[in-house]
């Protein structure tokens, strides 16, 4: 169980931030200036807060109201940064063993590192600089990692290239994630609980496919950025065509390339915005992903409505204007069909097994 | 090869050596400390020490000297005080030591502080979040991050001690074999008839010792700037 609960006023900004998560991957997700960076350098003790409690896995690191106050480098918390950070005069394998040799050569494994030990960091590509950062702080043992927007430095090619080893960290470390960001593609793909930050404070909690997919959270979340998260099966290749049908809970969908093994599991991210809604079934559309679901609600805001969508047990999300709802009379209960383009998933957001 | 300097030269050359070495490793804990606190510390009484380092910069050396006389005579608050463990500064090459460390000690703090300000705070958080004390953090990401200042501030604080002159000569006087440093032995020279062929002899010293200071400690912060960066 991790447990925050921070206050401490920054200037003019104020840091009022609370929450309790089950171990796992925790995406802190906020636009900048949320206060997401402030609060895990709280809990890696490099912000002391005026009052608040910090707790991970039964370890008290910040009482303020017990005096309780653990210095930065007993704290036993890894921390990945946006600009990796990594010791310009040592070489790899002595950035790696810094923080200790804890499990190094499953951690060099993992990471793919064997290759880059005896080179210095400036001879590094920005995603093995990332890769060499998170290696460091893992085979310092740490409790929990904290990780900020470590591939928001980096283009496309890079986050692709970087993504699978945070997925086989995930899944294979079992260690607790404090993983700041505010890409939702990233979260998606990530992250078991989400904490929605805003002005400094915690506006939403809970697990990822439930706050992505419920059309209240939209608006914290922004609207480019809303889309749900759903678990789907491969459930056939078209070796000719190039396409990989996936089955979903409420029917199938097809999506262009070779996403995986045939059988095996993905998390995938449906962005709100590409997915249409019609009250009879279309005929004639070339877009070849059409689902059944129901409303499960609908929460108007300034720029449209957000639209919650139950597909067999799986939630999506739609973003509609609020004239198009008021013309589909969308509420809750309404049977609809719902269109998902299939370029609608970009692989970026095509995840591992969750 | 010892002909073409008098004996009196030579042991000119040779305590000026002794005496600017002596200063700069004696002083240099003390500098580095300085430049420490200086460039990284947030407590009251930091302008203060910013000012009382740099005070010998502005202060007439003849000033300077003349208080480390009135302080460390035999009589005098400090001289007294160390009189009783046999510490003596007074007219010996210990003085002379004393005076140019402290005359070069602005100098040899300027460029460390400087370098120690560069180490960019990101690094040093890093390595506390990785298990490291402020003592390892200092010793093994700080110091040898800004290597190349505390080098050349230890080079351009050995060069300024060969060449200091008014505090040593009303500290200490210009005592052949005992006090009497480069500087100090060509004005005698040339106070003496016929002195002028020994004091330009010991110019030439100089000139050369300090262009060979300069040389070295470019090389030298030069080869450490690569060793780190790369």
């Amino acid at each position: 169980m991790i447990a925050i609960h921070v206050k401490k006023r920054l200037g003019a900004f104020d840091l009022d931030a609370g929450f309790e998560a089950p171990p796992g991957v925790i995406a802190l997700f906020g636009k900048s200036g949320s206060g997401k960076t402030s609060l895990i350098n709280a809990v890696a003790g490099l912000l002391r807060p005026e009052a608040g409690r910090i707790e991970v896995d039964g370890a008290v690191l910040f009482d303020g109201a017990a005096r309780i106050d653990i210095p930065v480098h007993r704290r036993r918390v890894g921390y990945v940064f946006q600009d990796a950070r990594l010791f310009p005069h040592m070489s790899v394998a002595k950035n790696l063993a810094y923080g200790g040799r804890h499990d190094r050569d499953r951690v060099i494994d993992l990471l793919g590192l064997d290759t880059l030990l005896d080179r210095r960091p400036a001879a590094l590509s920005g995603g093995e600089r990332q890769r060499v950062a998170i290696g460091r702080a893992l085979m310092s043992d740490p409790r929990l990692l904290l990780m900020d927007e470590p591939l928001s430095a980096l283009d496309a090619e890079r986050k692709a290239e970087i993504l699978p080893w945070l997925e086989r960290l995930r899944d294979e470390a079992g260690l607790p994630i404090l993983y700041v960001s505010h890409a939702a593609s990233e979260v998606a793909r990530l992250a078991t609980t989400v904490v929605v930050m805003e002005a400094g404070g915690v506006r939403r909690v809970g697990a990822v496919a439930e706050v992505l997919s419920d059309p209240a959270a939209v608006g914290m979340i922004g609207a480019q950025e809303a889309g749900a998260v759903v678990r789907a099966r491969i459930a056939g290749l078209d070796r000719i065509d190039g396409l990989t049908e996936l089955a979903l809970s409420g029917g199938r969908i097809v999506l262009p390339g070779r996403l995986g093994q045939l059988g095996t599991h993905l998390r995938l991210r449906i962005s709100a915005q590409d997915v249409i809604l019609a009250r009879e079934k279309p005929q004639g559309l070339s877009a070849l992903n059409i689902l059944p679901a129901e409303v499960t609600a609908v929460d108007e805001g300034p720029e449209g409505a957000a639209v919650g969508l139950l597909c067999g047990t799986d939630r999506l999300l739609a973003r509609v204007t609020r004239r198009s709802a008021r013309a589909l009379r969308l509420e809750p209960g309404q049977r609809v069909w719902a269109i998902v383009k299939a370029s609608a998933v970009a692989p970026d957001d095509v995840g591992g097994a969750v | 090869m010892t002909d073409w300097l008098g004996p009196e030269e030579w042991q000119a050359v040779r305590l000026s050596l002794k005496v600017s070495a002596s200063a700069v490793a004696a002083s240099l804990p003390l500098g580095l400390i300085c430049a420490l606190a200086l460039a990284k510390g947030r407590f009251p009484g930091r302008q203060l020490l910013n000012g009382l380092v740099h005070l010998p910069l502005i202060l007439p050396p003849v000033v300077t000297g003349y208080l480390l006389l009135i302080a460390f005579s035999r009589q005098g608050p400090l001289g007294s005080l160390l009189e009783p463990f046999g510490i003596s500064f007074a007219f010996s090459w210990t003085g002379a030591a004393l005076a140019a460390a402290i005359m070069a000690f602005p100098l040899m703090v300027r460029p460390m502080r400087l370098a120690f300000e560069a180490v960019d705070p990101g690094l040093e958080a890093a390595a506390a979040t990785l298990g490291a004390s402020r003592l390892r953090v200092f010793a093994t990401v700080t110091l040898p991050l800004a290597l190349p200042g505390v080098v050349a501030g230890a080079i351009l604080a050995f060069a300024k001690a060969m060449g200091e002159f008014g505090a040593t000569i009303t500290f200490v006087s210009n005592i052949p074999g005992e006090t009497r440093t480069i500087p100090t032995a060509i004005y005698a020279f040339l106070q003496m008839p016929g002195g002028e062929g020994a004091a330009l002899r010991l110019v030439a010293v100089s000139v050369a010792l300090a262009m060979g200071a300069l040389l070295a400690s470019e090389w030298l912060s030069r080869r450490i700037a690569r060793r780190v960066a790369a």
